[in-house]
């Protein structure tokens, strides 16, 4: 019974995803208040719908309803109660359905808290969010429906992937989907900016806070797939360039450049066409994301479903919202004229050098995504392209962009003085140089890799420091730490970003260059050397798990005779699901990570055993950290929630 | 959309997935593969970076379980000790697994598309933001001299 009221509110909810999208629509055409009012409710109501749907396929889960087919194939009743609920979103229906929600959830949040928008442009918006909604509700009941009945249901289900059955797995759904379904927001934006024919600041300063919290959304979820990934799956590498990675990768990098085009438009009322196409392209590549994962076109390590009908209903949704938005786009990109003039060089030229990098890199990315696709269906040959080529083509661009942000970030709007920037960062440059030829004089005959990554990412990491300081004045003294509490938020959310960023280029280097392995015979008892440390095999056990059993090792790492940790390696096998697993043992450090990994039994006694020194992997997940904190600090600048509420607080003009 | 690798073997062909349930999983480089001589053996494992798995799809041999992994992780050792160069290695898979098997398409013929799509973007890119840019300052350059002087009056002022 309850599973069939979420069937029915979901049908509901496309019902009312339909009124969305066009009453308001004609209403805004026409001036018909009472049509553009219906926008409001009717996305808080489908919100609702699909709310009462999702709560229901989560009951199906939590008490094992085997009657349904996708929880027959996803759950077990033995499974932790956790992962029973995780295993709502951790298949294609389910996840999809979620997908839903959250776009509901934006669309209702724009009704709730868009009191400020100007009641043309809120029921525009709220339309084109309503005609995603109908889409993405026509595909889930159409080729995806998660409430399908089994007419003779099993005794117990499949189980779930044992290797989804992990907390940071369970949360890096929710948050991915939080990011790329955010996007949609600035793509309802801009789809209506068009529509209205008019682009200035204030659309600026609405679009960016959604475009913000989508991309910290982004960054988090991005972040726990690849902390998942270093930990899981047991050779701890954290990116693999992936089709399924990269489809994550594309829309954030898109998103950044969104996010500082959008600065120009709110501060300087320039780049307006620019910034709308990027809104388009960032959600088109949220789709194309959808339909890289969905379809199995493209072969992936993470294919989630392999389903050439569904395929073609997302490529039919990808073509109408990219197709249908850029010809709207081609037709009224000429009526934004550009307000603000600036010279060459200038912090608005600075931005538009970052966006060409990104959407380059961006590019790069794409290109290498779909080439074994366009090899099979154009050139006729089987093609892959993996990471040495993401390495080769894609990695100038961020170094370029690592170079050119420190001076960029400090020139003034308008006009500005690359010598002056440049004079200021002479500190930083020094330091960045010093601690790269220190690097490479510590390590001897290692690739050039690792001191390049310290330098890159500490020009950038300490520039972004210099810069907030700059912007404390030029008096000597005490003064300026006191106006360094007084600068807005923005200011510290850029600098913290930034400094996040220096520290991600630092740690991917070093991870990337100076990570140790070894990989050896061990007999129980038997020590070996790992870098500075020692490692010693004390025992194999086995080990009995709630749904899995577990052959588990114990190992005594020391440095020079102190032991730093005892850690238990395992091998798992989930007997539901046939399927085997290595849970690696993490000693987690500042400096490094101690990674064992225990493999099989050998035939001549003693066990396979594969180690890790992981150097500065907290610092990679410390970064991405560090830029979603400068995302939430520059969400919560004034002028947003000035403009996000309180109408009686006089809109101050930003401190820039 | 989400990194689930939520079939991570479906790929493989079905007697291979048996294989998987059959014993505990194979590793991706074993103990008894490494070579004694440690250049060989680094050169070994760049090569064997840069190898996709035939019947896995996204993965490299040297990350990868599946037997055929294995087995050619073992050609690529023998190879070397019989004293194959890089190149010579690279060849020797290909012409017997196919170019599909390289994860770092050669930019020659088609694939300098992919190769040059990149660097040519960005060129284009430029171009485009300078001319524009252009446009934008031009009417602020127009200072006659008149204008100049006429202004140090009024900065004087």
């Amino acid at each position: 019974m309850i599973v069939e009221l979420g069937h029915f509110a979901l049908i509901l909810a496309l019902m009312v995803a339909l009124v969305q999208s066009t009453l308001p629509l004609w209403g805004a055409h026409r001036g018909d208040a009472r049509l553009m009012a219906l926008a409001g409710p009717a996305a808080l109501l489908q919100m609702g719908l699909v709310g009462v749907s999702f709560a229901a396929l989560t009951w199906a889960f939590v008490v094992s309803d085997f009657s349904l087919a996708v929880v027959v194939s996803n759950s077990h009743t033995l499974k932790p109660m956790l992962y029973k609920v995780s295993g709502v979103w951790g298949n294609h229906e389910g996840s999809l359905l979620l997908w839903v929600l959250i776009l509901a959830v934006y669309g209702a949040a724009v009704a709730a808290f868009g009191g400020n928008l100007p009641t043309r442009l809120k029921a525009r918006v709220l339309a084109v969010q309503g005609m995603i909604g109908v889409a993405f509700l026509l595909f889930l009941l159409l080729t995806s429906n998660p409430f399908w009945r089994l007419a003779l249901p099993p005794l117990d289900g499949q189980d779930l992937n044992p290797l989804l059955q992990d907390p940071g797995l369970a949360l890096h759904p929710p948050f991915l989907y939080l990011g790329y379904v955010g996007l949609s927001m600035a793509f309802s934006f801009a789809v209506a900016a068009l529509i209205e024919g008019r682009v200035d600041a204030a659309w600026g300063r609405w679009v960016r806070p959604w475009t913000l919290a989508a991309w910290v959304f982004l960054t988090i979820g991005i972040a726990l797939g690849s902390w998942w990934a270093y930990y899981e799956l047991g050779w701890g590498g954290f990116w693999f360039w992936d089709p399924v990675e990269n489809a994550s990768f594309m829309p954030w990098l898109l998103a950044i450049a969104l996010l500082h085009s959008a600065i120009v438009v709110e501060k300087r009322e320039s780049l307006k066409a620019w910034t709308i196409l990027l809104a388009i392209m960032a959600f088109g590549f949220s789709l194309i994301g959808t339909f890289i994962v969905r379809s199995g076109v493209i072969t992936s390590v993470h294919a989630f479903a392999n389903d050439p009908d569904r395929g073609v209903f997302i490529l039919m949704i990808l073509g109408f919202f990219t197709g249908g938005s850029l010809i709207l786009f081609a037709l009224r990109a000429g009526a934004m004229e550009a307000r603000g003039v600036f010279a060459l060089v200038s912090r608005e030229s600075a931005l538009v050098a970052n966006n060409v990098l990104l959407a380059v890199a961006t590019f790069v990315v794409f290109i290498g995504t779909i080439w074994p696709l366009v090899g099979t269906m154009l050139l006729g040959r089987d093609l892959s392209v993996g990471e040495p080529f993401f390495n080769a083509a894609f990695s100038p661009f961020v170094v370029a962009l690592a170079l050119i942000l420190p001076p960029g970030a400090m020139l003034a709007w308008k006009r500005g003085d690359i010598g002056r920037s440049l004079r200021g960062l002479i500190p930083v440059m020094v330091l960045a140089v010093a601690l790269g030829a220190l690097a490479f004089a510590m390590q001897t005959g290692r690739t050039a890799l690792g001191p390049i990554g310290l330098m890159l990412g500490a020009w950038v990491g300490f520039g972004a420091l210099a810069d907030l300081w700059a912007r404390t004045g030029r008096e000597q003294g005490g003064a300026r730490f006191a106006r360094l509490g007084r600068l807005p938020r923005a200011d510290w959310g850029k600098a913290t970003a930034h400094f996040g960023l220096g520290v991600t280029i630092f740690a991917v280097s070093a991870m990337l260059a100076w990570k140790i392995e070894d990989i050896r015979i061990v007999q129980e008892g038997e020590s070996f050397p790992l870098g500075a440390y020692e490692v010693r095999l004390d025992k194999v056990e086995d080990v009995q798990g709630p749904n899995y059993t577990s052959t588990m090792g114990w190992m005594t790492v020391t440095r020079d005779g102190e032991v730093v940790a005892v850690l238990n390696p395992e091998k798992r096998i989930y007997p539901v699901a046939q399927m085997p697993t290595t849970e690696a043992a993490i000693d987690y450090g500042f400096l490094r990570d101690v990674y064992l990994v225990l493999g099989d039994r050998q035939q001549s006694g003693g066990w396979a055993v594969r180690s890790y020194i992981e150097p500065f992997a907290n610092w990679l997940w410390a970064g991405c950290i560090l830029m979603a904190l400068g995302g939430l600090l520059s969400l919560s600048d004034r002028r947003y929630r000035v403009a996000a509420g309180a109408r009686k607080v006089p809109a101050g003009v930003p401190a820039e | 959309m989400t990194a689930f690798p939520k079939r991570r073997w479906a790929n493989c062909p079905p007697y291979i997935l048996a294989l998987f349930l059959a014993v505990t999983p194979a590793w991706a480089v074993q103990p008894d593969e490494i070579l004694a001589d440690r250049a060989l053996e680094s050169r070994a494992r760049e090569i064997s970076r840069d190898i996709r798995c035939p019947t896995c799809q996204g993965e490299s041999i040297d990350d990868s379980n599946a037997p055929i992994s294995r087995d050619l992780r073992l050609i690529i050792r023998e190879r070397l000790v019989a004293g194959d160069t890089d190149a010579e290695v690279f060849d020797y898979i290909v012409a017997r697994y196919g170019e599909g098997v390289l994860f770092n398409p050669p930019a020659e013929g088609a694939n300098l598309v992919l190769w040059l799509a990149g660097p040519a973007l960005f060129l284009v890119g430029s171009a485009l933001a300078l001319a524009a840019g252009r446009r934008r300052t031009a009417p602020e350059v127009a200072l006659s001299a008149e204008e100049e002087t006429r202004l140090k009056e009024i900065l004087k002022e």
